[in-house]
């Protein structure tokens, strides 16, 4: 398997129909970058419509559903769950009806401790009824797991909801709450992925607050703290030459929320991108000149080498920070395998966050 | 090591001065290995196709669960999936292609368990193109060859649908074509109905079975033995059987030949010694040398062993497929297990059947004088343990008859007989000679039966050989003549409608019917009707029978009330098959509720009939109370009255008028015809297998002659010093062993009968689950009399032409040599 084969998060795309059942996947991550014929195009200007926005666009290619947590039970031990729902299509054309569907459905939970990391996935195809996401009660679901509103549900806070997900070895149950409405990412929702015109309509709910229940090997710990929800769509977010990112989403303790994010080209050169988002909720893009990432220590997991701990600079936001991994071990060893875990970071600022690493 | 070299080469060249007993010796390994290996091969080939079919997207290997209808709908899919539970969809159903029935399954590529076997190992894009329309119809290479299509051909089903392309996918069975589950659902106009769900590895937490679906589901255990395997089971035991029969008797070939080689040598084994070298060296090589014969012989079995599975494969695979529908492709397919445990059984058989002579060689002293009087005088000894054996061995048969209530004790019982009868053989012929030799008064006679019973331990093994060869003969013969005798009859009942009609569809069904109702050659039309269901947890057909005096006068029934035609019309009575009867311990007046869709249906069983050659159980009812109790039952079926000399223009007149082929129109005659086609093809193997095994036993009396011939010069020397001519001699030579052969045929005659009453009453009633009326057919006993005795003849002739041509200067050489 080539390195470009292991790709995931806002990444699940191309053939994922492949993926599904856990079996070989040979396109990979070259799915990401496929031509998008047929599929409709990502463009700037949309008018981002709730909760319209929160149901699938099968005219495009590839959407998600992701939400991430960084939570602490009541002694202070530190926690993080992950929940992801993947849609694609499998060709382009209106969604149909029953078995002929046209969509595959896929499905990611994790949960991380300092020791333990729990990964597990799940497949569907569309239109039985498996897998999908209704806006009217608001409900993401795939066999019993659930993003779900609760009552009072508000559309442009995407909240009250619960999230439910469940393996063998570990679930969990949170309620997730937002006072704020949920931020545009990019240029008013238009996520720019290369120079080349490839993009995605992004926009995410940093302001989750978090509680619920985590259980793992059948010992429950009630939990609390913060999550993130991305939503993002497209037909084609990446240039063929890009192999994998570095993707960080970071809650400081100044109310501010921090996306970032570093796309690895083929040739070795990489692009960033990012917004910041004040604690009022206004979301400004960061011009990629001023920022840096850089690995500072390596982890050797799964056969590979992947870089669990950074330094991030802005220098225009006085932001100069390290991070470190809750658990260096947070593989997901998936049918895309890649790492995903909670951090935290210390330096200018302090909070926690999550990171995703593809494509090593 | 040069040491070990010269003494292979001396030892070896033993065989180069009786090239005949190396020949008799390798024969007896080859056929060994060639009849048992066959025989496995066989057994290999079907059982791996069982394993194939069971294994197909979740047979009986997954646990499951599944509806109490046929279908249901596919909302208790998703809502089990939305409530933990790890379940992926099956629909089944049968679709038709010029004629032939396939069995159709739809699956779910996305959710099927990793762990049922033989998921399609479908690369990206094959796994797209199989679930978007028009999606891939997946068929095993044998059922496209059977099709007669080619890799990509989109053939129309009978009913005139478009049917997806055809793509090869090699671990499937033959008979099977695997679509996507939605397609499966278009195909057979199924929309949002499922067969069963297949349940894959657990995915944590799930809300119970109950609180989901209710009573609507049902789970069912992984089962580790297909219902296929159960049922024909009793066909490999039958294989195997023979095989081991005929294993044993090339045993008893290498046994006499190797004992006597040993014998022989012995004189050349004592030099050996003399000369230096250790009883180590001499034990090694002797060995080695065995082995190494041994491993000859093994491959050269294993190649007959192939030749002889490959040709008897076609009718196996009809048998399977005619009395079990069971698909056996028509390749042979062997792993190198097989091969292997061919060579290993040929080497282990080699070393037991020269245990004896082994371990005397390792014990001999160095000064000791061959003597093949004493081995003889010793195996005489033997026959005294023998006798008590056998009498055990009866008991034992005894105990298997009346405690065993399984197949394999049938089967046991059979070999306990055969074998208690083999071994008392010896015994028997030794009591008739002696009675002979009290009898005779002349000198001549009396020698003559004494000699015989003295000749008697190096010949009994291979008379023991025949005897069970002539028995099994007699008792196969005489079970399929039976069968075949009661079959005809029955075949004439069954088929009593002179022309049979199986319609495309409803349509075209009451197209015909309306059709032929103007046609005045029609005197009836009689509707046929089959539903499936499930009767104590296992597949059950119920037959609907028109109310029409064609069944009540030709339909053959074993028992049952007065006039059970009449009772049958009211619809809650009904006629159960023999195998039935048997299985659930049903009779008369017994009532049996058969669940339908519309709830169970109480019927009380009033006549049972021979429904030979179905292996699942069947109940017949009237036509009428079938279509009520089981509305979705095709009504495509029927046959006709028709006078028979306006069959043929009928038939020509339906085949325009509906543009009919053989297929779906035939008339009785051909319909008899085909029936006794694929039952005579049915007990091909088993006729085949009698015929191997009596060569050997011709072969094992052969190579017995042929040894004894040599040793027998110090006896029959003297004879001919006194003034007995060498013609005289050797005619007294073939009467002798005409006459202990003829013992042994005569003693085969009631063996073989018992041998037949024991598989009509014990072994196909547990197999099959029907028994036969016994029947005794002496021509067939005398001409296998016949057989035995040309057999005997044919054996005989050699030694004895060779001892009457002798140069009478080997006659003399007898007093002056040491033997």
């Amino acid at each position: 398997m080539s390195a470009s084969g292991k790709i995931s998060r806002r990444a699940f795309a191309g053939g994922a129909l492949a993926l599904l059942g856990g079996r070989a996947f040979a396109q990979g991550f070259a799915g990401l970058s496929e031509t998008a014929d047929g599929y409709a195009a990502v463009v700037p200007g949309k008018r981002f419509v709730f909760p319209a926005d929160h149901g699938p666009h099968p005219e495009f290619r590839i959407e998600w559903w992701y939400v991430t947590a960084n939570l602490k039970d009541a002694a202070g031990a530190a926690y993080g769950a992950q929940w992801t729902l993947f849609r694609q299509a499998t060709q382009p054309g209106p969604a149909l009806e029953g078995w002929a569907n046209r969509n595959a459905w896929m499905g990611h939970a994790a949960v991380t401790r300092a020791d333990t990391h729990r990964s597990t996935e799940t497949f569907a195809r569309g239109g039985v009824g498996q897998a999908g996401v209704e806006t009217a009660p608001f409900q993401a679901w795939i066999d019993n797991w659930r993003m779900r509103g609760l009552d009072a549900f508000d559309a442009d806070h995407v909240a009250p909801v619960e999230l439910t997900a469940s393996s063998t070895d570990f679930s969990y149950s949170l309620r997730l709450d937002a006072d704020r409405p949920l931020v545009l990412q990019g240029d008013a929702g238009f996520s720019r992925k290369s120079d080349r015109g490839q993009a995605s309509y992004y926009y995410s709910q940093p302001f989750f607050k978090a509680a619920g229940r985590i259980v793992i090997d059948d010992k429950p710990a009630d939990v609390t703290g913060l999550a993130w929800m991305d939503r993002e769509w497209s037909s084609q977010p990446l240039a063929s030459d890009q192999s994998g990112w570095d993707w960080f989403s970071l809650h400081l303790d100044t109310g501010e929320k921090l996306m970032l994010y570093r796309l690895r080209q083929k040739d070795g050169a990489n692009n960033l991108f990012g917004n910041f988002i004040t604690p009022d909720g206004r979301s400004v893009e960061i011009a990629a000149a001023d920022n840096s990432m850089t690995p500072t220590s390596f982890t050797d997991i799964a056969g590979r080498k992947v870089p669990t701990a950074w330094r991030v600079a802005i220098p225009a936001r006085g932001l100069n920070i390290e991070t470190v991994p809750l658990n260096p071990k947070s593989w997901m060893s998936t049918g895309f395998a890649y790492w995903e875990g909670p951090i935290s970071f210390t330096g200018s600022h302090r909070g926690v966050g999550y990171l995703e690493l593809t494509g090593y | 090591m040069s040491r070990a070299v010269w003494t292979l080469a001396v030892l070896l060249s033993h065989w180069r001065r009786h090239p005949m007993q190396l020949a008799t010796l390798l024969i007896g390994l080859i056929s060994a290995t060639a009849l048992w290996s066959g025989v496995q091969a066989l057994n290999q080939q079907a059982r791996n196709s069982y394993d194939r079919a069971a294994a197909t997207f979740g047979g009986t290997r997954t646990a499951m669960l599944v509806g109490s209808a046929a279908t249901f709908p596919q909302k208790l899919f998703v809502d089990l999936r939305r409530a933990g539970w790890p379940v992926s969809p099956v629909l089944e159903g049968r679709i038709q292609i010029g004629g032939r029935s396939l069995r159709l399954l739809g699956i779910e590529p996305v959710t099927m368990p990793t762990q049922v076997g033989n998921a399609p190992t479908l690369g990206t894009a094959n796994l797209q193109a199989f679930v978007t329309p028009p999606g891939q119809m997946l068929v095993s290479a044998e059922t496209l060859a059977d099709l007669k299509l080619y890799e990509g051909a989109t053939p129309l089903a009978n009913d005139g649908t478009q049917l997806p392309p055809l793509r090869v996918q090699a671990q499937l069975v033959p008979g099977v074509m695997v679509v996507d589950i939605g397609i499966a659902q278009k195909l057979l106009n199924k929309p949002d109905q499922l067969s069963r769900l297949l349940i894959g590895k657990d995915r944590g937490p799930r809300a119970s079975l109950q609180s989901i679906a209710g009573d609507a589901l049902r789970y069912v255990e992984p089962d580790a033995a297909t219902d296929l395997e159960r049922l024909t089971d009793s066909f490999h035991l039958n294989l195997t059987a023979f095989g081991l029969l005929s294993f044993f008797v090339g045993l008893f070939i290498v046994n006499s030949s190797i004992g006597l080689a040993f014998e022989q040598r012995l004189p050349m084994l004592r030099t050996l010694r003399a000369c230096g070298v250790s009883a180590r060296m001499l034990n090694t090589v002797l060995v080695a040398e065995l082995v190494s014969l041994a491993l000859v012989a093994g491959l050269a079995g294993l190649v007959c062993g192939y030749f002889i599975a490959a040709a008897l494969l076609p009718d196996v695979a009809a048998s399977l497929r005619g009395l079990y529908g069971a698909q056996i492709p028509g390749q042979l397919s062997l792993k190198p297990a097989w091969w292997l445990a061919g060579v290993a059984i040929s080497v282990s058989g080699a070393l037991i059947a020269a245990c004896a002579s082994l371990v005397k060689a390792i014990r001999l002293p160095v000064l000791a004088s061959a003597q093949p009087q004493a081995w003889h005088q010793a195996q005489r000894r033997w026959l005294k343990f023998q006798s008590a054996a056998a009498l055990a061995v009866f008991i034992a048969a005894g105990c298997f008859l009346w405690l065993g209530d399984s197949l394999l004790a049938g089967f046991a019982m059979l070999a306990a007989l055969l074998l208690g009868a083999a071994l008392l053989l010896p015994a028997i012929l030794e009591r008739v000679l002696s009675l002979g030799e009290r009898g005779a008064t002349r000198p001549l006679p009396k020698w003559f039966f004494a000699d015989s019973r003295q000749q008697l331990s190096g010949l009994s093994l291979a008379l023991m050989a025949l005897l069970l060869a002539l028995a099994v003969n007699v008792g196969v013969g005489t079970m399929v003549e039976s069968f075949s005798r009661t079959f005809v009859t029955w075949l004439d009942g069954r088929l009593a409608a002179d022309v049979y009609v199986n319609a495309a569809n409803d349509r075209q069904a009451t197209e015909m019917k309306t059709w032929l109702r103007d046609r005045d050659e029609v005197q009836a039309v009689l509707p046929g009707g089959r539903a499936d269901t499930q009767f104590a947890g296992a597949p059950l057909e119920v037959l609907g029978l028109p109310d029409h005096t064609t069944y009540s006068d030709h339909w053959p029934l074993l028992e049952s009330i007065r006039n059970p035609w009449v009772r049958l019309r009211a619809g809650d009575a009904a006629l159960i098959s023999e195998q039935l009867s048997r299985r659930m311990n049903l009779s008369i007046g017994d009532r049996i509720e058969v669940s339908a869709p519309g709830g169970d249906w109480p019927v009380e069983i009033i006549g049972i009939y021979a429904d030979y050659g179905n292996p699942k159980s069947q109940i017949a009812v009237n036509y009428a109370a079938l279509t009520r109790r089981f509305p979705g039952t095709p009504q495509t079926r029927f046959g006709l009255r028709v006078a028979p000399e306006k069959i043929p223009p009928l038939l020509t007149a339906m085949k325009e008028q509906f543009s009919l082929d053989d297929r779906n129109l035939a008339d009785q005659a051909t319909m008899k015809a085909e029936s006794k086609r694929i039952f005579n093809r049915t007990f091909a193997v088993t006729a085949a297998l009698n015929t191997f095994t009596l060569g050997v036993a011709g072969i094992a009396l052969l190579t017995s002659l042929l040894t004894l011939a040599n040793s027998r010069l110090p006896q029959l020397a003297p004879l001919w010093s006194i003034g007995i001519t060498r013609q005289r001699l050797a005619l007294i030579e073939l009467a002798r062993t005409m006459s202990v052969a003829l013992i042994t045929a005569l003693l085969a005659l009631p063996l073989g009968l018992l041998v037949a009453w024991c598989l009509i009453a014990v072994v196909n009633v547990k197999a099959f689950g029907w028994r036969l009326p016994f029947h005794v057919f002496p021509l067939q006993l005398m001409q296998l009399l016949g057989v035995a005795l040309f057999a005997a003849l044919c054996a005989a002739l050699l030694p004895v032409i060779r001892l009457a041509r002798m140069h009478p200067a080997a006659l003399i050489r007898i007093f002056a040599n040491e033997r």
